[in-house]
């Protein structure tokens, strides 16, 4: 049984164009669901809409997010925060834009298990201490006091995976945790999300734009084009055989070391074509 | 034929500001530790290595946006170690850089036109219209992106404005500096295609800054590999790949995530 359910999502630019166009999409309880796509696919719009921060121009038309069989749209949004905050969670992209550069660390980790779950600040504070274990932060008391700017960008993104898992959430959204990243901080973060998700059995929807990460940490996956979903399949599955043309070439342009001639082909034109007449037929069927 | 860079035990230091006394000078903190390498004309040359490693400092050495501290630096066989600004400037026409991140290296309030022609102002540069044209021609660019301004372009098509204010000036050398770390694979792509071609068309040298092992398989014919400041290792591309003999090289190479679920890895 899903935990997140988004069903026939669509958004739109008001008085624009579409974002997203009927996008559908689950993550199981437990399981890790990944989301690719280029750039100005709409992977981030999913999560934000998910997470209720979408942008002030952006407009959702129709569609329901059911999280855990609620439908989070219909909810009033103080409601929606108080239920979000206690069964989700965000690991953003970037560390350093993510953390509030003028306070301390510890803080920003406990504040949401304090205002939130109204959890006494000395049991929010040993449980920031324990995560950042977790976490193999060793000094603990001494990061809790300092500020974001001390701390590496490794570092940096491992407090923000020890906070995402702090409320013990049910879902967490991951919206390309690494890509700021060398590969072999790259490496320790993603075995460590890897490690606390299936030990606290949390769901996870995985944006990324990188093949190679989503076969390492992901069980499913979802190929965006544009806002459209043009593939829902098992990871196996698809690293066996893409179906479709447009993610066989997302594949193809994925670099490989061990077989530099056949790697970094880029998209070409005609499969870009293809789709996008996909997408255009799409359209007129809605519009109809 | 004589290398277009010769590098002799190159060290350079910084002031480490987050250790700086209120009063006086702050500690030096040393970045590269006596580096030897040289970079033959017409290579792409890869240099590699994990954040922290000095990469980019030594890349910013190279094209002199940085003096170093120690050793010597030839470029064409001319020392331009601790060379002067007024003196480096003809110079500077023959090595260019493109920068990591295209928005925060093409001045916003520019169109494109503009930002392509200045340095060729700068360099007293002729017929400055057509060759603006010509440069977005090989970066693969329409004449109609002239008169954008950066944020109107993608990411991709951003790099290619940096790629093409690279080469307008007709130069000797590039320095690429992680310029596909932001891209998606399928601009990647693009970027890296063109540079490959560019770098044959026009006679170019090309040092390619990655962390990014995959990348640098598919584009260099050497590869240096830095570690702590240090040089852990410096061969073929093939070979290198083939046999890694530093552990760090390895360490960088395991860590790769492949696109095959079935690779060991996590």
């Amino acid at each position: 049984m899903s935990f997140l359910s988004i069903r026939g999502l669509e958004l739109r630019i008001r008085g624009g164009g579409r974002l997203l166009r009927a996008v559908s999409l689950d993550v199981a309880a437990g399981k890790v669901q990944g989301l690719v796509g280029e750039s100005g696919a709409g992977k981030s719009m999913i999560g934000k809409a998910v997470l209720g921060i979408l942008p002030q121009a952006v407009e959702v038309v129709r569609g329901e997010i059911l999280l855990d069989g609620t439908d989070l749209m219909k909810l009033k949004p103080a409601e929606r925060r108080r239920r979000f905050g206690a069964t989700c969670a965000l690991i953003p992209q970037d560390p350093l834009t993510a953390l509030n550069p003028s306070r301390w660390i510890g803080p920003q980790i406990t504040d949401r298990l304090v205002d939130i779950l109204h959890w006494p600040r000395d049991r929010a504070e040993a449980r920031a201490l324990q995560l950042l274990e977790e976490v193999h932060i060793s000094d603990g008391p001494r990061v809790l006091r300092c500020y974001p700017h001390e701390l590496s960008g490794g570092m940096r993104q491992r407090i923000l995976i020890a906070s995402a898992f702090a409320a013990e959430p049910k879902l967490i959204i991951a919206d390309e945790p690494t890509t700021a990243l060398d590969v072999t901080v790259q490496k320790q973060i993603l075995k460590l999300i890897a490690a606390l998700q299936s030990r606290h059995g949390t769901a996870l929807l995985f944006v990324t734009h990188d093949l190679g990460v989503v076969s390492k940490v992901c069980q499913s996956l979802t190929v965006l084009y544009s806002g459209m979903v043009v593939e829902d399949t098992d990871v196996r599955a698809f690293f066996r055989a893409p179906a479709h043309a447009y993610s066989q070439a997302l594949l193809a342009a994925t670099p490989k070391y061990t077989d530099p001639l056949s790697s970094l082909m880029p998209v070409q034109d005609a499969v870009i074509a293809a789709v996008r007449a996909e997408v255009d037929a799409a359209d007129a069927k809605v519009d109809r | 034929m004589s290398p277009l860079y010769e590098v002799e035990g190159l060290q350079l230091s910084l002031p480490d500001m987050t250790r700086k006394p209120l009063l006086g000078a702050a500690p030096r903190l040393e970045i590269l530790k006596g580096l030897n390498f040289t970079v033959p004309k017409g290579a792409i040359f890869g240099i590699v290595g994990g954040s922290g490693s000095g990469k980019s400092t030594l890349g910013r050495a190279m094209v002199r946006l940085l003096e170093p501290t120690g050793g010597a630096i030839r470029f064409a066989g001319v020392d331009i170690t601790h060379m002067r600004d007024d003196a480096l400037r003809p110079l500077r026409r023959r090595f260019q850089m493109i920068f990591q991140d295209p928005m925060s290296s093409l001045n916003p309030r520019h169109r494109v036109a503009t930002i392509i022609a200045e340095p060729m102002r700068l360099h007293g540069f002729d017929e400055v219209p057509a060759r603006v044209a010509r440069a977005l021609d090989h970066v693969g660019l329409q004449q109609g992106f002239a008169a954008r301004y950066p944020h109107e372009l993608s990411g991709g098509q951003r790099q290619r404005v940096g790629i093409a204010r690279a080469i307008a000036l007709e130069p000797e050398f590039i320095l690429a500096d992680e310029i596909v770390s932001g891209l998606d694979v399928s601009s990647q792509a693009h970027v890296l295609n063109l540079l490959e071609t560019l770098v044959r068309d026009l006679g170019l040298t090309l040092a390619f800054i990655s962390h990014d092992l995959s990348v640098i398989r598919r584009l260099c014919s050497r590869v240096l590999v830095m570690q702590h400041g240090m040089i852990v290792e410096d061969r073929e591309t093939a070979a290198l790949f083939a046999s890694p003999e530093a552990p760090y090289t390895r360490e960088l190479l395991d860590a790769i995530p492949l696109p095959d679920p079935d690779q060991a890895w996590v």
